[in-house]
């Protein structure tokens, strides 16, 4: 599933609203949230998972194509945690 | 940044009534669940991709009594964060 199959599928169960509207709401949750971990926020979904900025720390990296050594700097990751009900879900279907 | 904010998001950008917004949130993230129930994949460009993903059983080990135990084959869900949220994150100078 992609983000036009998410909004087709919400659109189907919303008959009141168009297609262009899921869209733009879709896209408005997804540039929210990233707009608040870049701000080093933590997003806790209930019964979904919560999202985290998790730092990692400068290291020594080599490119691969050339063998050469340099150095990675200190990075910020994105941390996904699955929710204890959603993780049961998918562990229990099937 | 809870649902409650993302839905005050929309209603502050997008312009439907807190109702609406609310409806409409729960319906995305609950038709995300459903997918990912069903063993199926969510990709969302410019954010990430998530995944379940099947685990074959192992040989685990009680860390408090040393006891030997096998975890059994189950199915787990991962986030594969995009290049762009990646990028996103480091936009700014790290300070540590």
């Amino acid at each position: 599933m992609n983000k036009s199959d998410l909004v087709q599928a919400v659109t189907s169960k919303l008959p009141t609203l168009a297609a262009k509207d899921v869209e733009v709401i879709v896209n408005t949750i997804f540039d929210s949230m990233t707009r608040s971990l870049s701000q080093g926020d933590r997003i806790e979904i209930r019964g979904f998972g919560s999202f985290e900025v998790r730092v990692r720390k400068p290291r020594q990296g080599r490119n691969p194509k050339t063998g050469r050594s340099v150095q990675v700097g200190t990075r910020r990751v994105p941390f996904f945690k699955v929710g204890k009900e959603l993780k049961e879900k998918v562990n229990n279907h099937g | 940044m809870t649902k409650a904010e993302i839905i005050e998001q929309i209603y502050e950008k997008v312009g439907f009534s807190k109702k609406e917004s609310s409806e409409i949130v729960e319906l995305v993230f609950d038709t995300m669940k459903e997918t990912l129930e069903k063993g199926e994949k969510i990709k969302i460009s410019g954010f990430g991709n998530f995944v379940v993903r099947a685990k074959r059983p192992r040989v685990g080990r009680n860390p408090q009594t040393g006891e030997e135990i096998e975890i059994s084959a189950r199915r787990v869900l991962t986030f594969r964060p995009s290049q762009v949220l990646k990028q996103a994150l480091n936009k700014s100078e790290i300070v540590s």
